[in-house]
Protein backbone atom coordinates (compact mmCIF):
# COMPACT_ATOMS: atom_id res chain seq x y z
CA UNK A 1 0.00 0.00 0.00
CA UNK A 2 0.99 3.64 -0.26
CA UNK A 3 1.49 3.81 3.48
CA UNK A 4 5.28 3.99 3.20
CA UNK A 5 5.00 7.20 1.22
CA UNK A 6 2.66 8.52 3.88
CA UNK A 7 5.32 8.54 6.53
CA UNK A 8 7.92 10.12 4.31
CA UNK A 9 5.81 13.06 3.30
CA UNK A 10 4.77 13.88 6.86
CA UNK A 11 8.27 13.34 8.24
CA UNK A 12 9.74 15.87 5.88
CA UNK A 13 7.00 18.45 6.26
CA UNK A 14 6.43 18.30 9.99
CA UNK A 15 9.62 20.20 10.76
CA UNK A 16 8.19 23.18 8.85
CA UNK A 17 5.44 23.47 11.46
CA UNK A 18 6.72 25.06 14.67
CA UNK A 19 3.86 23.77 16.80
CA UNK A 20 5.21 20.23 16.50
CA UNK A 21 8.55 21.36 17.91
CA UNK A 22 7.11 23.53 20.68
CA UNK A 23 8.74 22.44 23.92
CA UNK A 24 5.47 22.91 25.74
CA UNK A 25 4.37 20.02 23.58
CA UNK A 26 7.17 17.81 24.79
CA UNK A 27 4.41 15.53 26.00
CA UNK A 28 2.96 13.39 23.21
CA UNK A 29 1.09 15.45 20.64
CA UNK A 30 -0.98 13.82 17.92
CA UNK A 31 -2.97 16.49 16.14
CA UNK A 32 -5.97 14.91 14.44
CA UNK A 33 -8.26 17.92 14.19
CA UNK A 34 -7.23 19.68 10.99
CA UNK A 35 -10.81 19.56 9.70
CA UNK A 36 -11.58 22.05 12.47
CA UNK A 37 -8.43 24.09 11.83
CA UNK A 38 -5.02 23.24 10.42
CA UNK A 39 -1.62 24.21 11.81
CA UNK A 40 0.65 26.77 10.08
CA UNK A 41 4.09 26.37 8.54
CA UNK A 42 6.92 28.78 9.40
CA UNK A 43 6.73 30.39 5.95
CA UNK A 44 3.21 31.65 6.65
CA UNK A 45 4.19 33.07 10.03
CA UNK A 46 7.32 34.67 8.57
CA UNK A 47 5.38 36.24 5.73
CA UNK A 48 2.90 37.84 8.10
CA UNK A 49 5.68 39.01 10.40
CA UNK A 50 7.60 40.50 7.48
CA UNK A 51 4.46 42.20 6.24
CA UNK A 52 3.85 43.93 9.58
CA UNK A 53 7.52 44.84 10.07
CA UNK A 54 8.18 46.19 6.61
CA UNK A 55 5.13 46.68 4.43
CA UNK A 56 2.05 47.63 6.43
CA UNK A 57 -0.24 50.48 5.44
CA UNK A 58 -3.93 50.56 4.63
CA UNK A 59 -4.81 49.31 1.16
CA UNK A 60 -6.44 51.13 -1.75
CA UNK A 61 -6.15 54.48 0.04
CA UNK A 62 -2.69 56.01 0.15
CA UNK A 63 -0.71 57.26 -2.84
CA UNK A 64 2.58 56.86 -0.98
CA UNK A 65 4.91 53.97 -1.70
CA UNK A 66 4.19 51.92 1.39
CA UNK A 67 0.44 52.00 0.76
CA UNK A 68 1.04 50.89 -2.80
CA UNK A 69 3.22 48.06 -1.56
CA UNK A 70 0.55 46.86 0.88
CA UNK A 71 -2.10 47.09 -1.84
CA UNK A 72 0.17 45.11 -4.15
CA UNK A 73 0.61 42.35 -1.55
CA UNK A 74 -3.12 42.17 -0.88
CA UNK A 75 -4.11 42.06 -4.55
CA UNK A 76 -1.39 39.51 -5.35
CA UNK A 77 -2.91 37.20 -2.74
CA UNK A 78 -6.31 37.61 -4.38
CA UNK A 79 -4.95 36.67 -7.82
CA UNK A 80 -3.01 33.74 -6.38
CA UNK A 81 -6.10 32.30 -4.70
CA UNK A 82 -8.06 32.80 -7.92
CA UNK A 83 -5.42 30.87 -9.92
CA UNK A 84 -5.27 28.21 -7.21
CA UNK A 85 -8.93 27.29 -7.79
CA UNK A 86 -8.87 27.80 -11.57
CA UNK A 87 -10.80 31.10 -11.73
CA UNK A 88 -10.93 32.62 -15.23
CA UNK A 89 -10.57 36.16 -13.96
CA UNK A 90 -8.57 35.85 -10.72
CA UNK A 91 -8.31 39.60 -10.13
CA UNK A 92 -12.09 40.14 -10.12
CA UNK A 93 -13.73 36.91 -9.04
CA UNK A 94 -12.37 36.53 -5.51
CA UNK A 95 -14.01 38.42 -2.63
CA UNK A 96 -12.11 38.24 0.64
CA UNK A 97 -14.29 37.62 3.69
CA UNK A 98 -13.72 36.70 7.31
CA UNK A 99 -14.22 32.94 6.72
CA UNK A 100 -16.34 30.49 4.72
CA UNK A 101 -19.33 31.28 6.91
CA UNK A 102 -19.26 34.95 5.94
CA UNK A 103 -18.82 33.98 2.28
CA UNK A 104 -22.00 31.86 2.44
CA UNK A 105 -23.89 34.64 4.22
CA UNK A 106 -22.73 36.98 1.48
CA UNK A 107 -24.12 34.67 -1.22
CA UNK A 108 -27.43 34.26 0.59
CA UNK A 109 -27.88 37.99 1.13
CA UNK A 110 -26.19 39.20 -2.05
CA UNK A 111 -27.51 36.67 -4.56
CA UNK A 112 -30.46 35.06 -2.79
CA UNK A 113 -32.09 38.41 -2.12
CA UNK A 114 -31.91 39.30 -5.85
CA UNK A 115 -33.05 35.92 -7.12
CA UNK A 116 -35.63 34.56 -4.70
CA UNK A 117 -39.33 35.36 -4.31
CA UNK A 118 -41.87 34.01 -1.80
CA UNK A 119 -42.91 31.26 -4.24
CA UNK A 120 -39.29 30.21 -5.03
CA UNK A 121 -37.59 27.00 -3.92
CA UNK A 122 -33.97 26.31 -3.13
CA UNK A 123 -32.39 22.90 -2.71
CA UNK A 124 -29.86 22.08 0.02
CA UNK A 125 -28.60 18.75 1.35
CA UNK A 126 -29.13 17.19 4.76
CA UNK A 127 -25.37 16.94 5.23
CA UNK A 128 -24.67 20.69 5.10
CA UNK A 129 -22.71 22.46 7.80
CA UNK A 130 -24.77 25.07 9.68
CA UNK A 131 -22.86 27.66 7.63
CA UNK A 132 -24.71 26.53 4.49
CA UNK A 133 -28.06 26.15 6.26
CA UNK A 134 -28.66 29.02 8.63
CA UNK A 135 -27.86 31.90 6.19
CA UNK A 136 -30.58 30.49 3.91
CA UNK A 137 -32.98 30.12 6.85
CA UNK A 138 -32.37 33.74 7.81
CA UNK A 139 -33.11 34.80 4.24
CA UNK A 140 -36.16 32.56 4.24
CA UNK A 141 -37.50 34.48 7.24
CA UNK A 142 -36.97 37.71 5.30
CA UNK A 143 -38.43 36.57 1.96
CA UNK A 144 -40.50 33.45 2.60
CA UNK A 145 -39.32 30.95 -0.09
CA UNK A 146 -39.25 27.15 0.44
CA UNK A 147 -36.22 24.98 1.18
CA UNK A 148 -36.04 21.37 -0.09
CA UNK A 149 -33.39 18.94 1.09
CA UNK A 150 -31.54 16.10 -0.60
CA UNK A 151 -31.24 13.22 1.89
CA UNK A 152 -28.28 10.87 2.27
CA UNK A 153 -28.23 7.09 2.70
CA UNK A 154 -26.70 4.74 5.26
CA UNK A 155 -23.35 5.00 3.46
CA UNK A 156 -23.42 8.78 3.75
CA UNK A 157 -24.00 9.28 0.02
CA UNK A 158 -26.57 11.72 -1.36
CA UNK A 159 -29.79 10.08 -2.52
CA UNK A 160 -30.41 11.45 -5.98
CA UNK A 161 -33.69 9.75 -6.88
CA UNK A 162 -35.77 12.92 -6.89
CA UNK A 163 -32.97 15.16 -8.05
CA UNK A 164 -34.54 16.21 -11.34
CA UNK A 165 -37.91 17.02 -9.84
CA UNK A 166 -36.33 18.99 -7.01
CA UNK A 167 -33.97 20.87 -9.31
CA UNK A 168 -36.82 21.62 -11.68
CA UNK A 169 -38.42 23.91 -9.11
CA UNK A 170 -35.18 25.17 -7.50
CA UNK A 171 -33.44 28.45 -8.27
CA UNK A 172 -30.36 27.63 -6.20
CA UNK A 173 -28.63 24.38 -5.25
CA UNK A 174 -26.44 24.66 -2.15
CA UNK A 175 -24.12 21.71 -1.60
CA UNK A 176 -20.90 20.95 0.20
CA UNK A 177 -18.04 19.54 -1.87
CA UNK A 178 -17.05 17.41 1.11
CA UNK A 179 -18.90 16.64 4.34
CA UNK A 180 -17.07 17.67 7.49
CA UNK A 181 -18.70 14.78 9.40
CA UNK A 182 -19.05 11.88 6.96
CA UNK A 183 -16.09 12.76 4.77
CA UNK A 184 -18.32 12.20 1.73
CA UNK A 185 -17.10 13.70 -1.54
CA UNK A 186 -20.25 14.77 -3.36
CA UNK A 187 -20.54 14.35 -7.16
CA UNK A 188 -20.62 18.09 -7.68
CA UNK A 189 -19.65 18.20 -11.39
CA UNK A 190 -22.68 16.07 -12.20
CA UNK A 191 -24.92 18.02 -9.81
CA UNK A 192 -23.86 21.30 -11.42
CA UNK A 193 -24.56 20.02 -14.91
CA UNK A 194 -28.03 18.88 -13.85
CA UNK A 195 -28.70 22.09 -11.94
CA UNK A 196 -27.80 24.17 -14.97
CA UNK A 197 -30.04 22.04 -17.20
CA UNK A 198 -32.87 23.05 -14.91
CA UNK A 199 -31.78 26.66 -14.69
CA UNK A 200 -30.55 26.57 -11.06
CA UNK A 201 -27.33 28.17 -9.83
CA UNK A 202 -24.90 26.15 -7.71
CA UNK A 203 -23.45 27.45 -4.45
CA UNK A 204 -20.71 25.12 -3.25
CA UNK A 205 -19.19 24.95 0.23
CA UNK A 206 -15.49 24.25 -0.31
CA UNK A 207 -14.36 24.67 3.31
CA UNK A 208 -13.27 21.02 3.64
CA UNK A 209 -12.52 20.14 0.04
CA UNK A 210 -10.26 22.95 -1.18
CA UNK A 211 -7.55 22.37 1.48
CA UNK A 212 -7.18 18.74 0.40
CA UNK A 213 -7.89 18.43 -3.33
CA UNK A 214 -6.86 20.10 -6.55
CA UNK A 215 -9.79 22.44 -7.19
CA UNK A 216 -10.94 23.69 -10.57
CA UNK A 217 -14.14 25.72 -10.49
CA UNK A 218 -14.65 25.21 -14.23
CA UNK A 219 -14.43 21.49 -13.95
CA UNK A 220 -16.74 21.49 -10.92
CA UNK A 221 -19.10 23.70 -12.88
CA UNK A 222 -20.24 25.58 -9.77
CA UNK A 223 -21.28 29.23 -9.78
CA UNK A 224 -20.14 30.23 -6.29
CA UNK A 225 -17.57 28.65 -3.98
CA UNK A 226 -16.96 29.44 -0.31
CA UNK A 227 -13.46 28.86 1.07
CA UNK A 228 -11.83 29.39 4.45
CA UNK A 229 -8.13 30.06 5.01
CA UNK A 230 -7.49 28.56 8.44
CA UNK A 231 -8.20 25.00 7.33
CA UNK A 232 -5.52 25.26 4.61
CA UNK A 233 -2.43 26.43 6.53
CA UNK A 234 -3.42 30.11 6.36
CA UNK A 235 -4.24 32.39 9.31
CA UNK A 236 -7.65 32.62 10.95
CA UNK A 237 -9.74 35.66 10.09
CA UNK A 238 -9.75 35.30 6.33
CA UNK A 239 -11.90 33.39 3.88
CA UNK A 240 -13.16 34.00 0.38
CA UNK A 241 -16.07 33.79 -1.95
CA UNK A 242 -15.33 32.92 -5.54
CA UNK A 243 -18.12 33.57 -8.04
CA UNK A 244 -18.18 34.04 -11.80
CA UNK A 245 -17.92 37.72 -12.59
CA UNK A 246 -21.44 37.94 -14.11
CA UNK A 247 -22.81 36.65 -10.83
CA UNK A 248 -20.78 39.04 -8.70
CA UNK A 249 -21.99 41.86 -10.98
CA UNK A 250 -25.61 40.84 -10.40
CA UNK A 251 -25.24 40.50 -6.62
CA UNK A 252 -26.23 43.23 -4.21
CA UNK A 253 -23.71 44.49 -1.70
CA UNK A 254 -24.11 42.93 1.74
CA UNK A 255 -21.96 44.93 4.13
CA UNK A 256 -21.83 48.69 3.61
CA UNK A 257 -19.05 51.13 4.46
CA UNK A 258 -15.76 52.43 3.17
CA UNK A 259 -13.99 50.75 0.26
CA UNK A 260 -17.15 49.16 -1.18
CA UNK A 261 -18.42 52.39 -2.76
CA UNK A 262 -17.42 54.45 -5.74
CA UNK A 263 -19.56 57.43 -4.67
CA UNK A 264 -21.67 58.42 -1.69
CA UNK A 265 -24.09 61.32 -1.69
CA UNK A 266 -26.52 62.27 1.04
CA UNK A 267 -29.31 60.65 -0.95
CA UNK A 268 -27.58 57.40 -1.80
CA UNK A 269 -24.45 55.57 -2.95
CA UNK A 270 -22.94 53.96 -6.02
CA UNK A 271 -21.21 50.67 -5.31
CA UNK A 272 -17.59 50.09 -6.26
CA UNK A 273 -16.58 47.65 -8.97
CA UNK A 274 -16.28 43.92 -8.29
CA UNK A 275 -14.80 42.48 -6.18
CA UNK A 276 -14.39 45.63 -4.07
CA UNK A 277 -18.11 46.30 -3.79
CA UNK A 278 -18.29 43.39 -1.34
CA UNK A 279 -15.28 44.30 0.77
CA UNK A 280 -16.48 46.97 3.17
CA UNK A 281 -13.92 48.45 5.54
CA UNK A 282 -10.25 47.65 6.06
CA UNK A 283 -9.67 44.07 4.96
CA UNK A 284 -7.47 41.36 6.55
CA UNK A 285 -4.26 42.38 4.75
CA UNK A 286 -1.64 40.45 6.72
CA UNK A 287 -3.93 37.43 6.65
CA UNK A 288 -4.14 37.67 2.86
CA UNK A 289 -0.34 37.78 2.71
CA UNK A 290 -0.24 34.71 4.96
CA UNK A 291 -2.76 32.90 2.77
CA UNK A 292 -0.62 33.68 -0.29
CA UNK A 293 2.35 32.00 1.44
CA UNK A 294 0.17 29.04 2.44
CA UNK A 295 -0.82 28.58 -1.21
CA UNK A 296 2.87 28.59 -2.16
CA UNK A 297 3.50 25.91 0.42
CA UNK A 298 0.60 23.74 -0.77
CA UNK A 299 1.68 24.14 -4.40
CA UNK A 300 5.24 23.16 -3.59
CA UNK A 301 4.08 19.97 -1.90
CA UNK A 302 1.50 19.45 -4.63
CA UNK A 303 -2.24 19.05 -4.14
CA UNK A 304 -2.18 15.63 -5.70
CA UNK A 305 0.49 14.44 -3.28
CA UNK A 306 -1.64 15.81 -0.45
CA UNK A 307 -4.83 14.03 -1.54
CA UNK A 308 -2.93 10.77 -2.06
CA UNK A 309 -1.37 11.11 1.36
CA UNK A 310 -4.76 11.83 3.01
CA UNK A 311 -6.29 8.86 1.25
CA UNK A 312 -3.51 6.42 2.15
CA UNK A 313 -3.68 7.53 5.77
CA UNK A 314 -7.49 7.38 5.92
CA UNK A 315 -7.43 3.90 4.53
CA UNK A 316 -4.70 2.87 7.00
CA UNK A 317 -6.80 4.34 9.83
CA UNK A 318 -9.98 2.56 8.77
CA UNK A 319 -8.23 -0.80 8.57
CA UNK A 320 -6.43 -0.33 11.90
CA UNK A 321 -9.59 0.80 13.69
CA UNK A 322 -11.54 -2.12 12.30
CA UNK A 323 -8.81 -4.67 13.01
CA UNK A 324 -8.06 -3.56 16.54
CA UNK A 325 -11.50 -2.47 17.73
CA UNK A 326 -13.71 -4.63 15.48
CA UNK A 327 -17.37 -4.41 16.52
CA UNK A 328 -16.56 -2.01 19.33
CA UNK A 329 -16.26 0.83 16.82
CA UNK A 330 -18.67 2.16 14.23
CA UNK A 331 -17.24 4.33 11.47
CA UNK A 332 -19.62 6.68 9.65
CA UNK A 333 -19.50 7.62 5.99
CA UNK A 334 -18.78 5.88 2.68
CA UNK A 335 -17.01 2.52 2.79
CA UNK A 336 -15.65 3.23 -0.70
CA UNK A 337 -12.39 5.06 0.04
CA UNK A 338 -12.49 6.89 -3.32
CA UNK A 339 -15.72 8.56 -2.24
CA UNK A 340 -14.36 10.13 0.93
CA UNK A 341 -11.77 12.60 2.14
CA UNK A 342 -9.54 12.49 5.21
CA UNK A 343 -12.25 12.83 7.85
CA UNK A 344 -13.34 9.94 10.07
CA UNK A 345 -16.32 10.19 12.39
CA UNK A 346 -16.88 7.25 14.65
CA UNK A 347 -18.70 5.94 17.68
CA UNK A 348 -17.07 3.80 20.35
CA UNK A 349 -19.56 1.35 21.87
CA UNK A 350 -21.15 2.74 25.05
CA UNK A 351 -18.61 5.54 25.43
CA UNK A 352 -19.93 9.01 24.71
CA UNK A 353 -17.80 11.02 22.21
CA UNK A 354 -17.10 13.62 24.91
CA UNK A 355 -15.61 10.97 27.12
CA UNK A 356 -13.71 9.51 24.17
CA UNK A 357 -12.14 12.88 23.42
CA UNK A 358 -11.33 13.42 27.10
CA UNK A 359 -9.48 10.13 27.45
CA UNK A 360 -7.75 10.65 24.10
CA UNK A 361 -6.52 14.03 25.31
CA UNK A 362 -4.80 12.29 28.19
CA UNK A 363 -2.85 10.36 25.53
CA UNK A 364 -2.01 13.57 23.66
CA UNK A 365 -4.44 12.71 20.86
CA UNK A 366 -6.48 15.72 19.74
CA UNK A 367 -9.84 14.87 18.14
CA UNK A 368 -13.09 16.75 17.90
CA UNK A 369 -16.20 15.58 19.74
CA UNK A 370 -19.67 17.00 19.30
CA UNK A 371 -22.21 17.73 16.60
CA UNK A 372 -19.67 19.37 14.26
CA UNK A 373 -22.06 22.22 13.44
CA UNK A 374 -24.27 19.83 11.52
CA UNK A 375 -27.22 19.09 13.81
CA UNK A 376 -29.68 18.05 11.06
CA UNK A 377 -27.08 15.55 9.85
CA UNK A 378 -26.56 14.20 13.37
CA UNK A 379 -30.32 13.75 13.80
CA UNK A 380 -30.38 11.84 10.53
CA UNK A 381 -27.55 9.61 11.80
CA UNK A 382 -29.53 9.13 15.00
CA UNK A 383 -26.73 10.29 17.30
CA UNK A 384 -26.28 13.38 19.44
CA UNK A 385 -22.59 13.60 18.81
CA UNK A 386 -19.66 11.78 17.23
CA UNK A 387 -15.93 11.81 17.73
CA UNK A 388 -13.97 12.82 14.62
CA UNK A 389 -10.36 12.36 13.62
CA UNK A 390 -9.11 14.22 10.54
CA UNK A 391 -5.83 14.06 8.64
CA UNK A 392 -3.57 16.47 6.82
CA UNK A 393 -0.14 16.52 5.25
CA UNK A 394 1.75 16.49 8.57
CA UNK A 395 0.01 13.38 9.94
CA UNK A 396 1.35 9.87 9.62
CA UNK A 397 0.82 6.30 10.86
CA UNK A 398 2.16 7.18 14.30
CA UNK A 399 -0.84 9.49 14.78
CA UNK A 400 -3.22 6.72 13.78
CA UNK A 401 -1.47 4.18 16.02
CA UNK A 402 -1.72 6.56 18.97
CA UNK A 403 -5.40 7.06 18.21
CA UNK A 404 -6.03 3.32 18.18
CA UNK A 405 -4.17 2.72 21.48
CA UNK A 406 -5.99 5.60 23.15
CA UNK A 407 -9.36 4.31 21.96
CA UNK A 408 -8.58 0.88 23.38
CA UNK A 409 -7.77 2.57 26.68
CA UNK A 410 -11.02 4.56 26.61
CA UNK A 411 -12.94 1.39 25.91
CA UNK A 412 -11.28 -0.42 28.81
CA UNK A 413 -11.90 2.46 31.16
CA UNK A 414 -15.64 2.44 30.53
CA UNK A 415 -16.03 -1.34 30.42
CA UNK A 416 -14.15 -2.41 33.49
CA UNK B 1 -4.70 9.78 41.40
CA UNK B 2 -4.34 11.52 38.04
CA UNK B 3 -6.89 14.09 36.90
CA UNK B 4 -8.63 11.68 34.59
CA UNK B 5 -9.15 9.06 37.28
CA UNK B 6 -10.42 11.88 39.44
CA UNK B 7 -12.95 12.77 36.75
CA UNK B 8 -14.09 9.25 36.03
CA UNK B 9 -14.52 7.93 39.56
CA UNK B 10 -16.34 4.68 40.05
CA UNK B 11 -19.50 6.40 41.22
CA UNK B 12 -19.61 8.45 38.02
CA UNK B 13 -19.18 5.42 35.82
CA UNK B 14 -21.76 3.52 37.83
CA UNK B 15 -24.36 6.27 37.47
CA UNK B 16 -23.51 6.62 33.77
CA UNK B 17 -24.02 2.94 33.08
CA UNK B 18 -26.99 2.53 35.41
CA UNK B 19 -28.66 5.92 35.62
CA UNK B 20 -31.26 6.19 38.40
CA UNK B 21 -34.75 7.60 38.00
CA UNK B 22 -34.94 7.20 34.24
CA UNK B 23 -38.30 7.70 32.59
CA UNK B 24 -41.13 10.17 32.42
CA UNK B 25 -43.82 11.42 34.78
CA UNK B 26 -47.35 12.46 33.95
CA UNK B 27 -50.16 14.15 35.79
CA UNK B 28 -51.27 17.57 37.00
CA UNK B 29 -48.55 17.99 39.64
CA UNK B 30 -45.77 17.30 37.11
CA UNK B 31 -43.58 19.98 35.59
CA UNK B 32 -41.07 19.23 32.85
CA UNK B 33 -38.27 21.17 31.18
CA UNK B 34 -35.75 20.38 28.47
CA UNK B 35 -32.15 21.46 28.47
CA UNK B 36 -29.56 21.46 25.66
CA UNK B 37 -25.85 21.91 25.57
CA UNK B 38 -25.48 23.58 22.17
CA UNK B 39 -21.75 22.92 22.20
CA UNK B 40 -21.91 19.17 22.24
CA UNK B 41 -25.49 18.14 21.59
CA UNK B 42 -26.23 16.79 25.08
CA UNK B 43 -29.96 16.81 25.80
CA UNK B 44 -31.85 16.24 29.01
CA UNK B 45 -35.49 16.37 29.98
CA UNK B 46 -36.43 16.57 33.63
CA UNK B 47 -39.84 15.82 35.11
CA UNK B 48 -40.57 16.84 38.68
CA UNK B 49 -43.67 16.08 40.67
CA UNK B 50 -44.37 18.71 43.26
CA UNK B 51 -46.85 18.23 46.04
CA UNK B 52 -47.21 21.06 48.50
CA UNK B 53 -43.70 22.41 48.32
CA UNK B 54 -42.05 19.00 48.27
CA UNK B 55 -40.43 17.41 45.21
CA UNK B 56 -42.00 14.01 45.65
CA UNK B 57 -40.72 12.45 42.45
CA UNK B 58 -38.27 13.10 39.64
CA UNK B 59 -37.61 11.33 36.35
CA UNK B 60 -35.09 11.96 33.60
CA UNK B 61 -34.73 11.22 29.90
CA UNK B 62 -32.12 12.34 27.38
CA UNK B 63 -28.74 11.57 25.93
CA UNK B 64 -25.35 12.77 26.97
CA UNK B 65 -21.86 12.04 28.14
CA UNK B 66 -20.89 10.28 31.36
CA UNK B 67 -20.63 13.58 33.20
CA UNK B 68 -24.02 15.01 32.28
CA UNK B 69 -25.81 11.71 32.73
CA UNK B 70 -24.23 10.82 36.04
CA UNK B 71 -24.78 14.36 37.25
CA UNK B 72 -28.49 14.05 36.42
CA UNK B 73 -28.70 10.67 38.08
CA UNK B 74 -26.92 11.78 41.27
CA UNK B 75 -29.03 14.91 41.36
CA UNK B 76 -32.25 12.94 41.13
CA UNK B 77 -31.24 10.86 44.14
CA UNK B 78 -30.20 13.88 46.15
CA UNK B 79 -33.34 15.95 45.72
CA UNK B 80 -36.18 13.46 45.95
CA UNK B 81 -38.23 14.31 49.00
CA UNK B 82 -36.66 17.74 49.54
CA UNK B 83 -38.58 20.99 49.68
CA UNK B 84 -38.18 23.44 46.81
CA UNK B 85 -36.19 25.76 49.05
CA UNK B 86 -33.84 22.93 50.04
CA UNK B 87 -33.38 21.98 46.40
CA UNK B 88 -32.55 25.55 45.42
CA UNK B 89 -30.01 25.79 48.18
CA UNK B 90 -28.44 22.53 47.07
CA UNK B 91 -28.24 23.70 43.45
CA UNK B 92 -26.38 26.77 44.54
CA UNK B 93 -24.02 24.83 46.81
CA UNK B 94 -23.43 22.27 44.05
CA UNK B 95 -22.50 24.99 41.59
CA UNK B 96 -20.13 26.44 44.12
CA UNK B 97 -18.50 23.04 44.55
CA UNK B 98 -17.75 22.80 40.85
CA UNK B 99 -16.69 26.43 40.77
CA UNK B 100 -19.46 27.88 38.64
CA UNK B 101 -21.15 30.42 40.84
CA UNK B 102 -19.60 33.84 41.23
CA UNK B 103 -18.90 34.09 44.91
CA UNK B 104 -19.70 37.47 46.42
CA UNK B 105 -17.13 38.75 48.90
CA UNK B 106 -15.23 36.10 50.83
CA UNK B 107 -15.44 32.74 49.07
CA UNK B 108 -17.21 30.32 51.38
CA UNK B 109 -15.33 27.06 51.60
CA UNK B 110 -17.52 24.12 50.65
CA UNK B 111 -17.49 21.07 52.84
CA UNK B 112 -17.40 18.11 50.51
CA UNK B 113 -18.72 15.80 53.21
CA UNK B 114 -22.17 17.39 53.07
CA UNK B 115 -22.50 16.41 49.40
CA UNK B 116 -22.44 12.67 49.86
CA UNK B 117 -22.12 10.88 46.52
CA UNK B 118 -22.47 14.18 44.66
CA UNK B 119 -18.94 15.03 45.74
CA UNK B 120 -17.74 12.58 43.11
CA UNK B 121 -18.49 15.25 40.50
CA UNK B 122 -15.95 17.60 42.00
CA UNK B 123 -13.21 16.25 39.71
CA UNK B 124 -14.83 18.18 36.88
CA UNK B 125 -13.32 21.48 38.08
CA UNK B 126 -10.06 20.57 36.39
CA UNK B 127 -11.85 20.23 33.06
CA UNK B 128 -13.52 23.58 32.39
CA UNK B 129 -15.24 22.39 29.18
CA UNK B 130 -16.95 19.63 31.10
CA UNK B 131 -18.42 21.89 33.79
CA UNK B 132 -21.26 22.71 31.38
CA UNK B 133 -21.98 18.98 31.11
CA UNK B 134 -22.23 18.68 34.88
CA UNK B 135 -24.48 21.73 35.30
CA UNK B 136 -26.89 21.02 32.44
CA UNK B 137 -29.30 18.88 34.49
CA UNK B 138 -29.15 21.28 37.44
CA UNK B 139 -29.97 24.31 35.31
CA UNK B 140 -32.79 22.38 33.69
CA UNK B 141 -34.10 21.39 37.10
CA UNK B 142 -34.13 25.05 38.14
CA UNK B 143 -36.21 25.89 35.07
CA UNK B 144 -38.68 23.15 35.96
CA UNK B 145 -38.97 24.44 39.54
CA UNK B 146 -39.44 28.01 38.30
CA UNK B 147 -42.17 26.72 36.00
CA UNK B 148 -43.83 24.95 38.90
CA UNK B 149 -43.75 28.04 41.11
CA UNK B 150 -44.99 30.30 38.31
CA UNK B 151 -48.08 28.29 37.80
C1 LIG C 1 -18.16 22.00 5.56
C2 LIG C 1 -17.88 23.28 6.29
N1 LIG C 1 -18.46 24.41 5.89
C3 LIG C 1 -18.24 25.58 6.50
C4 LIG C 1 -17.39 25.67 7.57
C5 LIG C 1 -17.21 27.01 8.22
O1 LIG C 1 -15.91 27.46 8.18
P1 LIG C 1 -15.54 28.76 8.98
O2 LIG C 1 -15.85 28.47 10.42
O3 LIG C 1 -14.09 28.95 8.76
O4 LIG C 1 -16.38 29.85 8.44
C6 LIG C 1 -16.75 24.53 8.04
C7 LIG C 1 -15.82 24.56 9.18
O5 LIG C 1 -16.10 24.41 10.31
C8 LIG C 1 -17.01 23.30 7.39
O6 LIG C 1 -16.45 22.16 7.82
Amino acid sequence: MASVEVTNLANELRKDFPIFADIRNSRPFYYLDSAASSQRPMSVLDTMDRYYRHSHANVHRGVYGLAEEATGIYEAARRHLGRFIGARDPAHEIVFTKNATEALNLVAQGLGRVLLKPESHILLTEMEHHANLVPWMILQEQIGFSIDYLPFDAEGLLVLENLDALLERADILGVTLMSNVLGTLNPVSMLSRKAHEHGALVVADGAQFVPHFQTDVDQLGVDCLAITGHKMLAPTGIGALWARSEILEAMQPFLGGGEMISDVRLDGFTPNEIPHKFEAGTPPIAEAAGWDAALDYLETVGMEAISNHDRALTSYAISQLQDRLDERIKIFGPSDITKRGGVLSFELADVHPHDVAQVLDQHGVCVRAGHHCAKPLMRELGVGATARASFYLYNDEADVDALVEALLDAYRMFHS
Amino acid sequence: MNDLDDLYREIILDHYKNPRNQGILEGPAVHAEEGFNPLCGDEVKIYVKIEGDIVTDIKITGQGCSISRSSASLMSQAIKGCSIEEVKALVSRFKRMIAVEEVQGEPEPVDLREFGELAALQGVVKFPVRIKCATLPWNTLMLALDGAQAG
